[in-house]
C-alpha cells in the first residue's frame, strides 16, 4: 500500500525529488504571503471586531498549523516504529521546531486578539488556550527528549511513543470550544459563518503557512540527511 | 491597501511583527544551517 511512498523515501531519491520541488514551492510560498498580505490589508474592518479581524489572518492558520504538524509527526513516528525507517526518524524529529513556533505563534497572536477583544491576555480556564499551551510543552518536551538521548536509534523510538501518546491533545484542542464553556470563540470557518471578503485572504494566507512548512520541512529533512553523512564519514575518517 | 490600525494598532502591528520576526529568522536559520551542511560536506568529500 505504501510501496510509492517507501521509494520515495530512500534518502538519495528524495533528495533528487526535493531539489526539483523546492524552487517551486518556495515561489508559490511567496506569491501566497505576497497575495495573503495584499488581500488581509485590503479587507474592510469587521463590524465587531473592527481591524482587529487582520489578526484571524496570521493567528488561525498558526493555530491549525500547530496540530497539523504535530499529525505529520504522528504519522512519521507510527512508520517509524512499524517500518523503523531511517527518513521516519527525520521526518519526525524535524518537523517538531517548527510545531513548536506555529504554537508558540498560535498562542502570542491569540493574546495579542484577546486583550482588546475579551479585555485579558490570558485566562487559565479556557479548555482551548489552556490545552494549546500543553501542546506547546509536548513539543518542548519532544525536541529536549530528541537531544537528550546520545543513542539515535533508541531516542526515536522513545520520542515516538512520547509523540503517540501526545496525539491525545490533538481531539482535545480542536472539540475544546465544543466541550467546554470557553470565552475562545468556536469554530466559524469551517462552519461557514466566515464571510467572504475574511475567508479569500484568510485560505491564501492558510496555503502560505502550508507551503512555508512544507518548504522549511524539506530543507530541514535535506540538512539532516546531509548532517548524518558528514557524521559517518568524519566516523570513518578517525 | 488600509494601513490605518486605529485603535488597534498596539495589538495588530506586533502580531504582525512576531510572526514576521519568528518565521522570517525560522527560515535564514533553516537556509544557513542547510548551507552549511552542504559546505562542509563537500570539503570533507573533496578530502
Amino acid at each position: 500500500m505504501f510501496d510509492w511512498l517507501f521509494r520515495y523515501a530512500n534518502p538519495a531519491r528524495f533528495m533528487g525529488l526535493t531539489t526539483t520541488l523546492l524552487p517551486w514551492l518556495s515561489g508559490a510560498a511567496v506569491l501566497a504571503l505576497a497575495a495573503g498580505l495584499y488581500l488581509g490589508f485590503s479587507a474592510p474592518p469587521d463590524y465587531q471586531q473592527g481591524r482587529t479581524v487582520l489578526i484571524l489572518f496570521i493567528h488561525v492558520p498558526a493555530a491549525i498549523m500547530s496540530t497539523m504538524v504535530y499529525g505529520c509527526i504522528v504519522v512519521a513516528s507510527l512508520f517509524s516504529l512499524v517500518n523503523r525507517h531511517i527518513l521516519a526518524d527525520v521526518a519526525a524529529r524535524t518537523a517538531a521546531p517548527l510545531g513548536a513556533i506555529f504554537t508558540l505563534l498560535a498562542l502570542a497572536t491569540g493574546s495579542l486578539w484577546g486583550r482588546p477583544m475579551w479585555g485579558v491576555w490570558w485566562v487559565w480556564g479556557d479548555a482551548r488556550l489552556t490545552s494549546t499551551l500543553v501542546q506547546f510543552f509536548l513539543y518542548l518536551g519532544y525536541i529536549a527528549l530528541w537531544g537528550a538521548i546520545e543513542d539515535e536509534t533508541r531516542a526515536a523510538r522513545i520520542c515516538a511513543v512520547l509523540a503517540l501518546v501526545g496525539a491525545v491533545n490533538i481531539p482535545i484542542i480542536k472539540y475544546s470550544v465544543e466541550w467546554w464553556a470557553t470565552l475562545h470563540q468556536g469554530e466559524s470557518i469551517m462552519s461557514g459563518k466566515l464571510a467572504g471578503v475574511f475567508l479569500t485572504p484568510w485560505l491564501v494566507m492558510m496555503l502560505f503557512y502550508v507551503l512555508l512548512f512544507v518548504c522549511l520541512w524539506l530543507v530541514r529533512i535535506r540538512t539532516m540527511i546531509l548532517e548524518r553523512r558528514i557524521r559517518s564519514l568524519m566516523q570513518g575518517a578517525s | 491597501m488600509n494601513f490605518d490600525m486605529s485603535p488597534y494598532g498596539a495589538f495588530i502591528w506586533p502580531a504582525y511583527g512576531l510572526s514576521a520576526l519568528l518565521l522570517g529568522s525560522f527560515t535564514l536559520w533553516t537556509i544557513a544551517r542547510w548551507r552549511a551542511a552542504k559546505a562542509k560536506l563537500a570539503s570533507l568529500e573533496q578530502k
